[in-house]
């Protein structure tokens, strides 16, 4: 089997714990209007079957020591699901850390085949890190063109499978900083059992560029980084650590 | 056994048994620290004092254009100058390269008129008289090595395919075991290379001759370094007795090799754990407190860090600057498994806190997996902070160099005072590929009696297709280019070697090492990454020449994609592999000057931006005259698969084939290393 890869990054150390082998998949069916790397959307990227993925990984693994590993990313890796348990079944035969960066977009609960697919994703996977676009259903579609139902409902399944997650929100001033929801975000946390960390990843111009190359209109053009500040209070508020 | 006042406390063994031997001396005798930063105290007001004096002539040396004064008459010899100071009072360790402090001293032995046009590029004139002595009855370097030159040496040195020869400087790269000064005093040195003379008999063959004539000098220099150190009021003649007096009696030692030397690189050689065997001592006696001991370490940095040499304005475009390479090596595991990591290890890092980080003296860590954490952690922190700590694998030259060695320049190992290097600067294999291709006529030279495009080598087959190259035909043309490019950069630096031994002879220097010393024999690559690229497009892309009125190839179009060095890509980086060992082998097949050790390096730092400009365009892509990449770093942006897989390009490199260095430029930003939380 192949996939459509995007390109690899050697030492990503930012894509889960330790020092790891970062798989970027092409295609994404979101359109978060904040997306760094729009480059991934479309199709295109070039083609790698697993096991050539899989040698290029392990001439890693000396770097990867306790902690690191493997992480697929992409756009939405998971619009490959069937490449990616294919590339993880070969890395767990050699013991390496597997971990998938998605937003769970693919996850429909009540499709009985669609479930099982994740479930056998999920028995390869070490860690999920799960993309939490915003808490509220409107303003995700607003955000990225797709409902959060699917998101969610995959956090609970993997609660329910007892799979560890990372949950990751990007902190985008104005869109997705309210108080309010980040509360609500929490709350929704509070009923999972196996999230491990809450990432907050502050919105940053780093992708303009792109979208000049590619000749699309940005449409952030006016939002700014976050404050240091509004990076700490939302990091306090989704890790329930406390009154701020 | 011999007794000094100076060896009280010591543990006696074979350096103690009339033999000169600092390793020795120092495994008997140093005490391994795996403790952390806490015990290190802060600059004293008199650092304080005294670092804002340096401070200030700095801010003035900037203004006046570079450089503040200079010396125009005084030819610079180890007792040419009477005692310099910063302020008298406040100097725990004394000592200056002339009467004041950032005066340039006038060093012509390695060619006259390029101390002249340094003189001149900063408003100043040669005095007459030194000028005459120097053109009519005296000598230099660069006039002995033009005379002996080659026509064809140099079209190749003019073309730059041969670049950066230390034809018209001093090749530096030697380091005296100053230690030596220290722990056995001048008197005792000198008796051993009496002794080592004597020996010298028999029939008086050339060699003969010019060894003998060599520890005459070495001798004459011992002598002159103590006069130099009795007109700042130190006696070195007999060996240290205090943690004072051995650090000065070692900077005295460097002080004389950078006044007898204006030499490319001036490292300093591995002295920290040394010296922390003399201030334990001191300690232990309690004769210092920590203040003093880091008082003492801080302003002998203080004298490394303004070392100055007089050079001309090319020098400093070829090097970015004006570096000096006073490299210290710190750290370091010995080959009985202790840590060389002593207290003074932290003592001389913590003058990048006490006072400010500094490019100069180049402080290198020499790394290895078992130093102890707590070391470890402070390296990092002190990194972190100033970014001025250089790191090398102690576990790569362990193995070859033992315990004892240090760093000439960036990356050039050598055991402290038993091995020397003739340095040989660097043949361009980018240019070596051109030159392949277009039959040894230089791409970018015309001949100046005919207008034509330059023959550099002999005239070999230029491919004559204008077809897509092809790369075995390729290939083959290249490795004959580069039997002839080997060749003649090994004679050229027999030439430049023989020279410099002749007319500018390190005496201080090579009195302060073994007179039975392993000499190597120090070639250099540059353009690695552009050639090993070009090959690759060559070979996996179709690369078809084009060519100007003159019929010289210089130009190319190339379609399609191929595998690029840097990124872990073993198609591209056995291209690099190969031209490492096909360019090794050849030069190591030729006569190299007094039976020195062929090696070569891949170091090229910062003059790739030079060597860039004086290569056209190249069948990679690479536009003429853009730098080529620095060391053996992968082409600027071309490895696209991050950080770990262009360092794993590099690591393929052999080194065993490469023993004299292969560095490679990394910069990374904090984010980068991950998240803090």
């Amino acid at each position: 089997m192949t996939g459509r890869i995007h390109s690899f990054e050697s030492f990503g150390t930012v894509d889960g714990p330790g020092i790891r082998f970062v798989v970027f998949l092409q295609g994404c069916p979101l359109r978060c209007l904040y997306c760094h790397n729009p480059d991934t959307w479309g199709h295109g990227g070039q083609e790698y079957t697993a096991d050539e993925v899989f040698v290029r990984a392990l001439k890693y693994r000396n770097y990867f020591g306790d902690k690191g590993g493997v992480t697929v990313t992409g756009g939405e890796p998971l619009l490959q699901i069937d490449f990616v348990i294919e590339l993880f079944k070969l890395l767990k035969s050699k013991g390496v850390h597997t971990c998938v960066d998605t937003s769970g977009i693919t996850f429909r609960g009540s499709d009985a085949e669609c479930v099982k697919k994740h479930e056998a994703l999920a028995e390869v996977t070490d860690l999920f890190l799960l993309d939490i676009k915003h808490i509220d259903e409107d303003a995700c579609k607003k955000l990225t063109g797709h409902s959060n139902r699917n998101t969610l409902d995959f956090a609970k399944f993997l609660s329910e499978n007892g799979k560890k997650m990372w949950i990751r929100q990007v902190l985008v001033p104005g869109y997705t900083d309210s108080e309010d929801s980040l509360q609500r975000t929490r709350a929704f946390l509070d009923t999972l059992d196996t999230v491990e960390k809450v990432e907050v990843l502050p919105y940053h111009t780093l992708g303009v560029v792109k979208y000049e190359k590619l000749g699309l209109e940005y449409p952030f053009k006016d939002v700014e980084a976050p404050t240091k500040e509004n990076v700490l209070k939302a990091k306090r508020i989704l890790r329930g650590e406390g009154e701020v | 056994m011999m007794q000094y006042k100076g060896w009280e406390g010591f543990v006696p063994g074979k350096w103690s048994n009339d033999e000169v031997d600092v390793r020795d001396f120092i495994q008997r005798n140093y005490t391994p620290y795996e403790g952390d930063s806490a015990f290190l105290a802060p600059a004293t007001e008199a650092t304080k004092k005294l670092w804002k004096i340096v401070c200030d002539l700095s801010k003035k040396e900037r203004e006046a254009g570079g450089v503040l004064n200079a010396d125009t008459k005084i030819v610079s010899t180890l007792t040419s100058h009477g005692a310099g100071y910063l302020d008298k009072d406040l100097e725990k360790i004394v000592g200056l390269q002339t009467d004041e402090p950032f005066k340039r001293s006038l060093q012509p032995f390695g060619g006259i008129r390029i101390s002249e046009s340094a003189l001149q590029i900063y408003g100043y004139e040669l005095d007459d008289s030194v000028k005459e002595i120097f053109s009519k009855y005296r000598k230099t370097h660069n006039e002995g090595v033009f005379d002996a030159y080659t026509p064809e040496m140099r079209a190749a040195r003019s073309a730059h395919i041969l670049t950066g020869l230390p034809d018209g400087y001093g090749r530096g790269r030697i380091v005296g075991d100053y230690r030596r000064v220290a722990l056995y005093g001048v008197d005792y040195l000198i008796k051993k290379k009496e002794e080592d003379k004597l020996g010298m008999s028999g029939a008086m063959t050339p060699e003969k001759v010019r060894d003998r004539e060599e520890v005459s000098e070495q001798i004459k220099a011992l002598k002159a370094l103590k006069e130099m150190a009795a007109s700042y009021g130190c006696d070195i003649s007999q060996p240290a007795t205090t943690a004072q007096e051995a650090i000065q009696a070692l900077y005295f030692g460097y002080l004389g090799a950078v006044k007898d030397q204006n030499g490319a690189a001036m490292s300093i050689g591995r002295n920290s754990t040394f010296l922390d065997i003399y201030i334990e001592r001191d300690l232990t006696k309690g004769l210092i407190t920590e203040s003093q001991a880091q008082e003492f370490i801080d302003h002998f940095i203080m004298k490394l860090r303004i070392v100055k040499f007089m050079r001309t304005k090319e020098y400093n475009e070829l090097f970015s600057g004006d570096p000096t390479w006073v490299t210290e090596v710190i750290g370091g595991m010995g080959v009985d498994g202790r840590s060389l990591v002593t207290k003074s290890s932290f003592r001389i890092l913590h003058t990048l806190d006490n006072l400010g980080p500094a490019p100069e003296p180049n402080l290198t860590v020499l790394w290895s997996k078992r130093l102890p954490l707590a070391f470890k952690r402070y390296c990092a922190e002190i990194s972190i902070r100033t970014s001025s700590i250089q790191y090398e694998s102690d576990d790569l030259m362990r193995p070859e160099m033992g315990d004892d060695y240090c760093i000439a320049c960036c990356v050039s190992c050598m055991r402290v005072g038993k091995d020397m290097q003739f340095f040989g600067a660097r043949a361009n294999l980018a240019k070596c590929l051109l030159y392949a291709i277009n039959g040894g006529k230089d791409e970018l030279m015309k001949d100046k009696k005919t207008g034509k495009p330059m023959q550099v080598s002999p005239e070999f087959m230029p491919i004559t297709s204008n077809d897509a190259l092809d790369f075995e035909d390729v290939k083959a043309k290249f490795e004959n280019m580069m039997t002839w490019l080997a060749e003649l950069y090994v004679n050229t630096l027999n030439v430049i070697h023989y020279m410099h031994d002749k007319y500018c002879y390190e005496s201080l220097e090579m009195a302060l090492h073994d007179t039975k010393v392993r000499r190597f024999f120090a070639t250099g690559i540059a353009g690695l990454s552009c050639a090993a690229d070009s090959l690759s497009a060559i070979k996996y892309a179709k690369v078809y020449p084009i060519r100007n009125e003159d019929g010289i190839v210089v130009d190319f179009r190339i379609e399609g994609e191929f595998p690029k060095y840097g990124n872990n890509d073993d198609r591209a980086d056995e291209l690099a592999v190969w031209l490492l060992k096909t360019f090794m082998k050849k030069v190591k097949s030729h006569y190299t000057y007094r039976e020195s050790v062929p090696t070569t390096s891949i170091l090229t730092i910062t003059s790739n931006v030079v060597y860039g400009k004086k290569t056209g365009n190249t069948p990679d892509g690479r536009r003429g005259g853009t730098p080529l990449a620095p060391g053996a770093n992968p082409m600027h942006g071309r490895d696209s698969n991050g950080a770990l897989a262009s360092l794993e390009s590099v690591a393929k490199l052999p080194y065993e084939y490469s023993r004299d260095g292969i560095s490679n430029t990394f910069s990374i930003t904090p984010n980068s290393l991950g998240k803090e939380d």
